[in-house]
């Protein structure tokens, strides 16, 4: 049975915030989370009463996120070696900021495949289906995703990060 | 929610699983007003306190579509709103800004009749004849079910005008409980008998 969509927005609210955060830049993160449940609101009496609705929600997400990508892309002008992210907020070097640019830092697809699985919970399969990839491919991207991590996040900004 | 087979992952990520209530609270309420200004807010609602307990109150576009006790329990009220009306529901206190107003007014004994749209459409054939015919009952008066029957033109329907009280969709607000019976037993009440006592003595202490 259908859920009322302020449950939608309680249960799944924080989930997609993060699932936003860690595949956009901060200051585009918040537009990609409000037009996801406005998109999704709009959608929502047609979504199948037995559907995963987290996937669902990370689906829009997702291409909520490749829609403003796309976009900054043609605003920006093109440079011949990217400029080392920089966190400009919260407190410099604090173990959640530097770890937020660490996942910035990693290659798109893995950061896509490490939000979905990881912050998401989505199992392998459903990530596949979004990235369009096959299952074993969105599973070794995850763990590129996270080994990356473990070094870039251990060896820049907090070396007692590391676990071996 | 983390894969739970994978305990190390889960703690390197654990920073990023922090939730922002506030962030949160703001997102909400950007989402309240794009959805009205879009035309998708089927069904906004809040709750207010009274003395007779948490009210629900819901609106559609057109107006006020129900008040819900909390004995009638608030989610099983909005699930079946899911089913007769939209499931595009949230919680969007400022569309009910003038219902909850009027509401707190009439409790703290100030204002003798609602002035609001209201959205009918959860009560059908004659029983929203009976409902349409109860504000026509004054503040601080009663009549018996046998009276509503007659003024709604039926007068044998003395159990259909108990069931359409018994099924009011905007209780308070359509004054059901101002509907007694004629040997002066209060009679039920979507809210309890307690709380028609308690809405006919305000009424009888201020009228």
């Amino acid at each position: 049975m259908k859920q009322p969509f302020e449950r939608v927005v309680e249960e799944h609210g924080a989930t997609v915030l993060r699932v936003c955060r860690a595949i956009l830049p901060l200051h585009d993160a918040q537009d990609a989370w409000s037009e996801t449940f406005l998109a999704a609101l709009k959608a929502y009496p047609g979504l199948d009463g037995d559907a995963n609705v987290e996937a669902w929600l990370v689906t829009i997400a997702h291409r909520k996120a490749v829609d403003v990508t796309r976009a900054t892309r043609r605003r920006a002008v093109p440079v011949e070696t990217p400029p080392e992210s920089v966190s400009t907020d919260g407190v410099p070097g604090s173990h959640d900021q530097s770890l937020w640019d660490a996942v910035a830092r990693l290659p798109t697809k893995q950061r896509h495949a490490v939000a979905y699985h990881h912050l998401a919970g989505l199992p392998h399969k459903e990530v596949a289906a979004i990235l369009d990839v096959t299952p074993a491919a969105a599973r070794r991207s995850a763990a590129d995703g996270i080994a990356n991590l473990r070094r870039t996040f251990a060896t820049t900004d907090n070396p007692q990060g590391a676990r071996t | 929610m983390t894969t739970a087979d994978e305990p190390e992952v889960l703690s390197l990520l654990e920073p990023l699983h922090e939730p922002d209530p506030e962030v949160l609270a703001r997102l909400h309420q950007r989402l309240e007003s794009s959805a009205q200004a879009d035309g998708l807010l089927d069904l906004a609602y809040r709750t207010v306190e009274t003395s007779v307990g948490q009210l629900l109150l819901a609106a559609t576009e057109q107006g006020l579509v129900r008040v819900a006790y909390a004995r009638e329990d608030h989610d099983l009220v909005l699930a079946r709103l899911v089913e007769l009306v939209s499931p595009r529901i949230l919680r969007a206190p400022r569309r009910l800004d003038a219902a909850a107003r009027q509401v707190e007014e009439y409790f703290s004994a100030g204002r003798r009749e609602f002035d609001l749209p209201l959205d009918l459409r959860l009560a059908k054939g004659f029983r929203r004849e009976v409902l349409a015919h109860l504000p026509e009952i004054a503040y601080g008066r009663t009549e018996s079910y046998a009276q509503v029957a007659q003024a709604a033109g039926s007068p044998r329907a003395v159990r259909a005008v108990g069931s359409a009280c018994a099924t009011n969709p905007l209780p308070v607000v359509v004054p059901c409980h101002r509907v007694v019976r004629s040997d002066g037993v209060l009679g039920g009440y979507v809210g309890g008998a307690e709380a028609k006592r308690t809405l006919l003595a305000l009424e009888a202490a201020a009228g």
